[in-house]
């Protein structure tokens, strides 16, 4: 009996950590200087365009609620950076936009067009290179509850699975190489949503659960060169495939329980999976894996930690060189460039 | 719990119930001509580094300068030159500001902002530099935040509003307002700001004095004032003393309305397309109509778009010129500017 347990307990341990994949090599720095006094909070997300220049989307003010006099409104809390290539300070992006609350993720597509997901806000804005608003998806919910109603907070808000062009607190954005817009959506809902380039809402698949074509929590979208979807399902340790119109094709388990994923540009396209490691957990977890497409494991890198080589929490991956990544940090309120050898 | 995904603040966003309301297909559409139109792109110059928010309320004045009231992190009221150029910044921090709902401007070109998060509509002489009215009174911080969406609907009291839309007047300036979100009446005031008549109440009806969600009103030359009945998807029209005249029941759900100035006026109104209602109501909706008072439809022009020159939920028109339509938009946090062609 012990030694049945003892053999399942095994089992499952290996089925828990696929780390059987190699270490890699690698080294890190922090080349993203800040202007005096302003720091980043909660490191989100972070992307780069093509010239470079480095966005960053992070939670470090706080969002002000406003006693409006018929109702309560929630403003501010999240500001997008610019860095140059040498990480120098360009500038704050979007001070006065509407929609920027809680940052969730940045990022940016082929013609350089900056995405930001905001969780608070329930939206996905579209800044063209120069940052101005050029498209909006979703709604900011007008006013805030006070107090705050339990089924509506942090647990499981309705509306999920809702086949809608309104999200309940998305997480991720990626597109398609004919510009298709696919927002994972993501915690209140678990579900991808797909839209046309111009906009237009198509369709929307997945639900809550364990299945095939089902979430646990829909943490992170990428799309490959091919047109297919990739979804981390954090909670359920898989990155579900699916083909362009949402049909199921397969799981990849050799990447942890993703919380960020990244698909590489280039001829050969890697896709980049990261365990990150639970808040009040420094012990488990924490490493980011490289993986052929077919989710076949290149090897790993990093792990759990607060020290200059570890990673704390990661929420995004920058991968457009995939030998120099940008990782965003959530627990270590910063961004690390992570050099592979 | 997520832990790196805990919100700074532990309260919630809801949206408010009112997005429930249905939209509806205008029955109107397929007769409605389609009107040439022209969309002038990028006709408004965003100061630098700037941005608009939820465009609720665009207004033109009788110098053809253009007022925008939107919902930023601050409610805010721009004002642009004729050829579009941003000029100032008006109540900046203004008391009377949290959530914009509309901007109307008078014959006499005072501008009045109605806000929704304040209860409150307030006058403003025409460069914006004076308050010379307040209507509505704004709740007291005292007494904590009002969460109105989950009360009962408060009783109709004459001077005070709740979440009022929009405010009109008539030749004689006499005032006609909205309210709105949680009342559901019209009001009528003297143009010093007195309680003249109601018709409506608390409560939501589908009668003929009744409304769900008038949100908003315009009044033309005679004095006859046009109600947007939004939840029940109709435009009724009253008489100067607010006595049911007839209802216009073929444009949709009525979101917006607008009467143009000079000899012959004309109504038009928006069937706004927002988010939540799914792709197969983009093609039915969205569009704005041109009629005559009496309700004939003239046209329609525009079609639902997240991108210019596509609307996004009008939630207002300034027809001043009825050839010269300016529109502003909630979804898409833009104001742009429409030329209609070959019209009279």
């Amino acid at each position: 009996m012990k030694r049945l347990a003892t053999l399942f307990c095994a089992a499952a341990a290996v089925f828990a950590m696929p780390a059987l994949a190699q270490d890699i090599g690698y080294s890190n720095s922090w080349p993203l200087t800040l202007p005096h006094d302003t720091f980043f909070g909660m490191a989100a997300g972070v992307a780069t365009n093509s010239k470079g220049h480095v966005f960053v989307y992070t939670r470090n003010t706080d969002p002000i609620m406003v006693l409006g006099g018929s109702r309560a409104f929630a403003h501010g809390g999240s500001s997008l950076y610019e860095f140059g290539p040498d990480g120098k300070f360009v500038r704050q992006i979007g001070k006065q936009i509407y929609g920027f609350l809680a940052a969730q993720q940045v990022r940016v597509d082929s013609h350089d067009n900056i995405w930001v997901v905001d969780r608070y806000s329930s939206m996905v804005i579209k800044l063209n290179p120069q940052g101005q608003v050029a498209m909006l998806l979703g709604r900011k919910p007008e006013s805030v509850d006070v107090p705050s109603t339990p089924d509506h907070g942090r647990g499981n808000p309705p509306g999920s699975g809702s086949p809608s062009d309104l999200f309940q607190s998305p997480t991720d954005v990626a597109w398609d190489s004919s510009g298709n817009i696919f927002v994972a959506d993501g915690i209140g809902n678990a579900r991808v949503a797909k839209f046309t380039p111009d906009g237009v809402f198509v369709k929307s698949w997945g639900s809550r659960g364990t299945a095939e074509g089902q979430f646990n929590t829909a943490h992170g979208i990428a799309v490959d060169a091919s047109g297919n979807v990739y979804v981390a399902d954090r909670g359920n340790h898989r990155i579900q495939v699916f083909d362009n119109d949402g049909n199921f094709k397969s799981s990849i388990t050799s990447g942890g329980d993703p919380e960020a994923i990244c698909i590489s540009p280039g001829a050969h396209q890697y896709l980049f999976s990261s365990n990150s490691n639970a808040q009040n957990d420094l012990d488990n977890g924490g490493e980011i894996y490289k993986l052929e497409l077919n989710g076949t494991a290149v090897g790993k890198f990093g792990h759990a930690g607060k020290g200059p080589k570890d990673f704390g929490s990661v929420n995004g991956i920058d991968c457009r060189n995939p030998n120099a990544l940008y990782v965003a940090e959530a627990g270590n309120w910063r961004v690390t460039k992570v050099d592979l050898h | 719990m997520k832990p790196c995904l805990a919100a700074a603040a532990a309260v919630s966003l809801l949206l408010a119930p009112v997005s429930a309301v249905a939209q509806s297909a205008a029955t109107a559409y397929a007769s409605a001509p389609d009107l040439p139109y022209e969309a002038v792109p990028n006709f408004f110059k965003m100061p630098a580094g700037d941005a608009m928010g939820e465009m609720q309320g665009v207004a033109t004045n009788s110098k053809g300068d253009t007022f925008a009231f939107f919902r930023g992190p601050q409610t805010r009221l721009w004002e642009f030159s004729p050829d579009g150029n941003f000029l100032k910044e008006i109540g900046k921090g203004f008391y009377g500001f949290a959530f914009a709902h509309s901007v109307r401007v008078d014959r006499h070109d005072n501008i009045w902002t109605i806000d929704e998060g304040t209860n409150v509509i307030t006058k403003f002489n025409p460069d914006g530099t004076k308050v010379l009215m307040i209507i509505g009174h704004r709740p007291s911080q005292a007494d904590g935040p009002y969460a109105t969406p989950h009360g009962p609907n408060p009783p109709d009291e004459k001077y005070t509003l709740c979440r009022p839309t929009d405010v009109a007047w008539d030749q004689k300036d006499n005032i006609f307002v909205s309210d709105g979100y949680c009342n559901n009446r019209v009001m009528k005031y003297s143009p010093d700001g007195k309680f003249l008549a109601e018709s409506g109440g608390p409560a939501p009806g589908k009668g003929d004095n009744q409304y769900n969600l008038p949100h908003g009103l315009q009044v033309d030359h005679q004095g006859n004032v046009y109600v947007a009945d939004r939840g029940n998807n109709r435009y009724v029209v009253l008489d100067n003393d607010l006595k049911w005249k007839t209802t216009y029941t073929q444009y949709g759900t009525a979101w917006s309305d607008c009467i143009s100035e000079g000899a012959h006026q004309y109504l038009f109104v928006s069937n706004s397309n927002p988010n939540g209602n799914g792709p197969g109501s983009w093609a039915k909706t969205g569009q704005i109509y041109k009629m005559e008072l009496d309700g004939t439809v003239i046209g329609k022009f525009g079609h639902a778009g997240k991108l210019a020159p596509g609307f996004q939920v009008v939630h207002m028109m300034d027809c001043r010129n009825p050839n010269q339509i300016v529109v502003g938009e909630i979804e898409s946090w833009r104001m742009q500017k429409f030329v209609l062609k070959g019209s009279k």
